[in-house]
């Protein structure tokens, strides 16, 4: 099994003519994700090889049950793709771009209808080992089996799933939620599914310094969480106020938000916290 | 970005806040022509982005022209904190009964904005904010609605502000909401809002910080951009668009992507070297890009060897290390020794056509950290 997403998943790819968007749709499609649709402004009536385009999400939904999509769009007009896909009833938004104002995020997240999820933005998006993957994250280093894997940031999962893989620890879903300060679905949403989950029988959690969601995180793994989870927090040399290339990712002038702090609250929560990407792997065969 | 106490008291003042007479000066004859012209006693303030300028020794009180001269003389030109200063605000000073402080930010846990009224303003609001917190009122902003008159009327009650202020401060409140809005700011700070005897109030600091991502839409405000006192090497950065953040060891680090050029910060540190930088690539590293990264760790006379960590994700080991081969075709010798470490898609195929007469390669990141601390222990001999 997985977690939000399977084969079945239809998808919507906005912005699907744009370089970034052009490029990864073939991927994803190459991958065995099923894209409905694209939907650019303007181009509506016109194909993207051999998919339908639409001007709308909106038109793009009429004629196809689409029920995920994909947003690609520029930082300018991003919150407006997203306020358009959360009036329909996509189910699902992926937003992949990266560097839309938080004052523009904050406005999308209240408006998020109760049936629908965000997930990013400036996230490398989420995959289930062969089945689909919404978002650019390199297919081949990813394997089924048993690992769920969350992270905020996209190189650093592909180093810890691409471990995981080569020792043979394959993975439900794989997740990126972001490295933005404003984000849609967090650490406790994908801890809540993958518990949920019968297949995922370990969770790695990969966090970073900025906020304190990892710390919120340890509350839940502590209070409603059977599945052992291994974590890793990248920033424990990071001085504070300075932005390490992730908006989020930042510890305060105050001291809040370093690394430090997160890996003692994971710790006190029960999650082993490996040292280096490689620890992850070896904390996660102890519990396999 | 963040914005000068000048150039955030003109946002203010244009947006509805009271804030002292004042002029800005860059040498002793213009702060006297600023003092002469507002009038005695006047306070000069070192204009740099640090905070506790006044217990740093760059924010004097003066009461006459001598004073003006000589704490003109020393603050212009000091060094403050690392930062050189290059202007003074020179401003009417403020006789006051009490400092209020007001802030606006994101929190960024709810996704919600938040305004922060406390009276107890002034230089030890952090200590406040550590010690007491609940002396500081904070109420959460729907952002789609914007703060109303009643929650900043409520918000300043529930701080304990005197009711007969109520309104004025409410309104500045409302108006410093409106500016953190308009003006996309992450943060942005009234500390103090300084009470008269006759019961004015009035701005005498102010931060306005803008978010980068938001600047592409705020061109007024990003006009405002004072680059003076950045690091030549984070200016070259910039201008090359990576992620930098010169640190002070060194073992140079060029990677691709946020948190992986963080975690190989870490291991760094956990093998017991000290990283001189955080350079983030970013996707696509073609030789251009490699070249200019490489060029920032050359140039960087702290950097003793150079640590080169790409996982291929979308982007392909073959082309990175194509990269790689271009970039050091211009050297006949490497100024400083350079570990490869390329992993993920094509890393295999990379390897093999990496040009590694000059170069040292390691296959895992761990391998490749210690090789690096190794390497640069060596070049400081």
């Amino acid at each position: 099994m997985s977690i939000l997403v399977n084969k079945d998943t239809r998808i919507i790819v906005q912005g699907i003519t744009g370089g970034q968007g052009a490029f990864h749709t073939e991927q994803m499609i190459n991958y065995g994700a099923n894209v409905v649709a694209g939907v650019v402004p303007g181009k509506g009536g016109l194909d993207f090889n051999g998919i339908p385009i639409y001007d709308t999400v909106d038109s793009a939904m009429d004629e196809n049950d689409a029920n995920a999509s994909v947003v690609f769009v520029p930082p300018a007009f991003a919150a407006d793709a997203l306020f358009e896909a959360f009036d329909t009833s996509l189910e699902l938004v992926v937003a992949i771009t990266e560097g839309i104002p938080s004052h523009d995020m904050m406005k999308v997240n209240f408006s998020i209808p109760p049936h629908a999820r965000l997930l990013g933005p400036n996230c490398p998006g989420i995959l289930t080992p062969g089945e689909t993957k919404l978002g650019i994250l390199p297919g081949d280093i990813f394997t089924p089996g048993p690992v769920g894997l969350v992270s905020r940031s996209g190189t650093l999962t592909y180093q810890v799933a691409s471990n995981l893989t080569n020792s043979n620890l394959g993975q439900t879903t794989v997740i990126g939620i972001g490295g933005d300060p404003i984000i849609g679905t967090n650490f406790i949403d994908c801890l809540e599914l993958f518990e949920a989950d019968p297949d995922t029988k370990v969770v790695v959690m990969c966090g970073e310094i900025g906020g304190e969601d990892e710390e919120q995180a340890a509350d839940f793994i502590k209070e409603n969480m059977t599945t052992p989870v291994v974590g890793f927090i990248a920033g424990r040399t990071a001085p504070p106020g300075k932005r390490m290339g992730h908006a989020g990712a930042i510890v305060s002038g105050t001291g809040t938000g370093t690394a430090q702090s997160k890996i003692k609250a994971l710790e006190a929560a029960g999650v082993s916290v490996g040292q280096t990407p490689s620890e992850v792997t070896d904390h996660v065969k102890k519990f396999l | 970005m963040r914005l000068h106490e000048y150039q955030a008291k003109s946002v203010f003042s244009d947006g509805g806040i009271p804030i002292p007479p004042s002029g800005l000066a860059n040498s002793v004859e213009t702060v006297l022509e600023e003092t002469n012209r507002i009038g005695y006693p006047v306070v000069i303030k070192a204009q740099v982005h640090v905070g506790g300028r006044g217990k740093a020794g760059g924010i004097t009180l003066v009461q006459n022209d001598n004073e003006a001269e000589i704490a003109a003389n020393k603050i212009l030109g000091m060094d403050l904190k690392g930062y050189l200063v290059y202007e003074v605000l020179v401003e009417q000073a403020i006789d006051f009964v009490d400092e209020i402080y007001l802030g606006v930010t994101l929190d960024r846990s709810s996704g919600m904005p938040v305004a922060m009224v406390s009276s107890e303003g002034g230089i030890d609001i952090e200590q406040v904010a550590s010690s007491t917190p609940d002396a500081i009122s904070k109420t959460y902003v729907n952002p789609l609605l914007g703060l109303s008159d009643s929650q900043a009327k409520t918000a300043v009650l529930d701080a304990g502000i005197s009711p007969t202020l109520t309104d004025k401060v409410a309104n500045i409140l409302l108006s410093l909401y409106n500016i953190w809005e308009t003006s996309d700011a992450t943060e942005t700070e009234i500390n103090p809002l300084m009470v008269s005897k006759d019961g004015d109030v009035i701005a005498t600091d102010a931060v306005l910080n803008i978010e980068d991502d938001a600047l592409f839409r705020q061109k007024k405000l990003a006009d405002l951009r004072d680059t003076r006192n950045n690091n030549k090497l984070e200016s070259k950065a910039d201008l090359y668009g990576f992620n930098y953040v010169r640190l002070d060891g060194n073992i140079g680090i060029i990677g691709n992507g946020a948190g992986l050029v963080m975690t190989t910060l870490d291991l760094v540190d956990h093998y017991g070297g000290k990283p001189a930088n955080f350079l983030d690539i970013g996707g696509g590293a073609n030789s251009v890009r490699v070249e200019n990264a490489l060029e920032i760790l050359f140039e960087d006379e702290n950097v003793d060897s150079i640590l080169f960590n790409i996982f291929g994700g979308i982007t392909r080991g073959d082309e990175v290390a194509q990269g790689i081969n271009d970039a050091l075709e211009n050297f006949d010798t490497l100024p400083k020794p350079i570990v490869v470490r390329l992993d993920g898609t094509n890393a295999k195929e990379g390897m093999e056509i990496l040009n590694t007469d000059h170069l040292t390669v390691e296959s895992t990141l761990e391998s490749a950290v210690q090789r690096a601390i190794e390497l640069a222990s060596k070049g400081g001999d």
